[in-house]
């Protein structure tokens, strides 16, 4: 609690009548690099507005560096913001969008145009100051509004789904762009996001919400190794979730002896756990496709579907034969009810 | 249809839309004393008396006037109204939305009517008064519409980029909502000013003594004296409203917004 930069206190947001995240605690450190994930409405994006000062708590406190900041408008929070859409100003040229804030501060010419430069260079855009952003692509648009927010020098820079408008290869330089800003400036980072694959490139630690509350919290590999509950499972590709009534595997359309004891109510498998080709169930394939490094099959078994990856290397089981699998404890995940 | 059917509706229409303009131009040229088509001989001099009529200059004066005037109150008014109506989930805002558009759907004669006998004689007035009110309500609609359509195409979170940087509300709504919806203000400043200017059946209700719109002094001058150079100020007044909506279209691309 003490060293936490960022500390939010049993916030409660709403809309109206509409709860959108009652209690939330979340203490984050400085300079860490931190993923908001969940699905749409999960409060995710309600938190990082209240967290810029564009949404006013109804309960609740926000602490940024030591200062209360819960009441102060979002003009005098110090706080970057990187919009979805960029919302960059389409009638001011791209320097102008970077000194904009420079301007409102009144600080002198000399040190606008400096700074303004500087903040240009920094995201690779040097050559595009007379541009509009109309006039420039996607990922060139979502640099000039990272460099508008990092010349003012927030204590905190908040990214609402950073890769979401671009093209998979332009996402992978943008995240190495954003890694790297991060680790030369120091700077805090919260970024939103609903894709779980951006949270564990990214961030040092993922906060999965759910329904305004925070499901799991910690680095991307415990998410992704061990997630505590059939939510979190399901979210971190974890495709087989079954519960666990005395010897058997339950689902809604049947039953499957487990064949080893347990303690946990769920038991979930990635589709890479799931051993295929040898063991004591056996399903029909009722799909099969080539991905590259493997094959995914779907397997319709007494419990449903059942989604497994086969090495490359093994005979390819034709569509509608049966096909023997298994189970196995050792890549099991035990979730809490 | 065949080429023929399509060549004589074209020309129909064309004769329909133009041919007035072009009767009035000509009426104007005439060298005869009387109102006439086609004109008796040609001669420019009902031209030229138009700008020797005192009456005339005096209303063109009081229409430039309400034009202008009556347009940018109606754009102070607007364009917070359409900001207000755009942003604010407000309660009612349809209801209000048409209210708004009233004065373009009721007819012109009721509002001068009402306006008359209701504003102008129990609260004891002056008609510039008036006019200037009534042209400022006329014209509001225009204003509300025009600038609300530029506005929708403009994202909110444009101003929440803003405020973030450092901007107040006021200062996000001068510095980023203002520059980017121009165009539509001078759109609606234009509509709203040839609005103003052609204004006949609310202003009929509106004179007085020596206050007179100049369509409406046009009309009177005509029930008295029937020369051509009530042709020659039409034609005038026509061809002024024709620069005006072709300097703009040049200028802004104007048809977008309208």
């Amino acid at each position: 609690m003490s060293d936490a930069f960022v500390s939010l206190a049993g916030l409660t947001l709403s809309y109206g009548e509409t709860v959108a995240v009652p209690d939330l605690d979340l203490d984050i450190a400085e300079g860490e690099l931190i993923a908001l994930l969940g699905p749409s409405g999960c409060g995710k994006t309600t938190t990082m507005r209240a967290i810029a000062g564009l949404l006013t708590p109804a309960r609740g406190r926000i602490v940024i560096d030591g200062e209360d900041v819960t009441r102060t408008p979002a003009n005098k929070r110090g706080i970057g913001l990187v919009f979805q859409s960029y919302a960059l100003f389409p009638h001011l040229s791209a320097f102008e969008n970077v000194a904009f804030g420079l301007r409102l501060r009144k600080r002198p010419e000399a040190e606008i145009r400096a700074r303004a430069e500087a903040g240009m260079a920094t995201v690779g855009l040097t050559g595009f100051e007379g541009r509009r952003p109309a006039e420039m692509s996607g990922g060139q648009q979502q640099r000039l509004a990272l460099a508008r927010s990092l010349v003012m020098e927030p204590k905190v820079l908040l990214l609402d789904e950073p890769l979401s408008n671009l093209d998979a290869r332009l996402r992978l330089d943008m995240r190495n762009e954003l890694q790297r800003v991060q680790k030369d400036t120091g700077i805090t980072m919260v970024f939103v996001t609903h894709d779980q694959s951006e949270a564990l490139a990214l961030a040092d630690r993922i906060v999965l919400m759910k329904d305004g509350r925070i499901e799991q919290s910690g680095p991307p590999a415990e998410l992704y190794a061990e997630p505590a509950t059939r939510f979190a499972a399901d979210f971190m590709g974890f495709e087989n979730i079954f519960g666990v009534e005395g010897p058997d595997l339950v689902s809604e359309t049947g039953r499957l002896p487990l064949g080893y004891p347990t303690d946990s109510p769920i038991l979930a498998w990635r589709p890479d756990g799931v051993a295929v080709g040898a063991g004591p169930h056996s399903g029909r394939v009722t799909a099969s496709s080539f991905a590259g490094g493997h094959r995914e099959y779907v397997i319709d078994c007494p419990l449903g579907r059942i989604k497994a990856n086969a090495p490359i290397d093994t005979a390819e089981v034709p569509l509608g034969r049966d096909i023997a699998f298994d189970l196995p404890q050792a890549t099991a995940r035990p979730l809490a009810a | 249809m065949s080429r023929l059917a399509t060549w004589l509706i074209l020309a129909a229409t064309l004769t329909f839309l133009i041919g007035p303009f072009l009767i009035v131009i000509f009426a104007g040229l005439s060298a005869g004393e009387a109102l006439a088509f086609p004109p008796q001989g040609l001669s420019l001099k009902w031209y030229a008396k138009v700008f020797t009529v005192e009456s005339f200059r005096a209303s063109f004066a009081l229409s430039m006037f309400l034009a202008v005037f009556g347009t940018l109150a109606a754009l102070l008014i607007g364009i917070p109204a359409a900001y207000a109506l755009n942003r604010y989930d407000l309660p009612g805002a349809e209801t209000i939305r048409t209210i708004v558009a009233a004065p373009i759907i009721v007819p012109g004669i009721i509002v001068g009517l009402a306006l008359l006998r209701y504003f102008v004689v129990p609260l004891n007035v002056t008609i510039t008064l008036a006019l200037f009110v009534t042209h400022t309500a006329l014209v509001l609609p225009y204003a509300v519409r025009v600038v609300s359509s530029s506005l929708n195409n403009l994202r909110a979170d444009m101003e929440e980029a803003a405020v973030i940087l450092g901007c107040t509300r006021l200062q996000a709504f001068t510095k980023v909502v203002l520059p980017n919806i121009r165009g539509g203000i001078l759109a609606a400043f234009i509509l709203g000013f040839v609005a103003s200017f052609n204004e006949v059946p609310a202003s009929l209700f509106l004179s007085g003594p020596g206050v007179r719109t100049l369509p409406i002094d046009m009309l009177s001058y005509m029930e008295i004296t029937f020369d051509p150079s009530v042709a020659a100020l039409s034609a005038l007044l026509a061809f002024m409203s024709v620069a005006i909506v072709f300097l703009a279209e040049r200028l802004l691309g104007f048809s977008r917004y309208v």
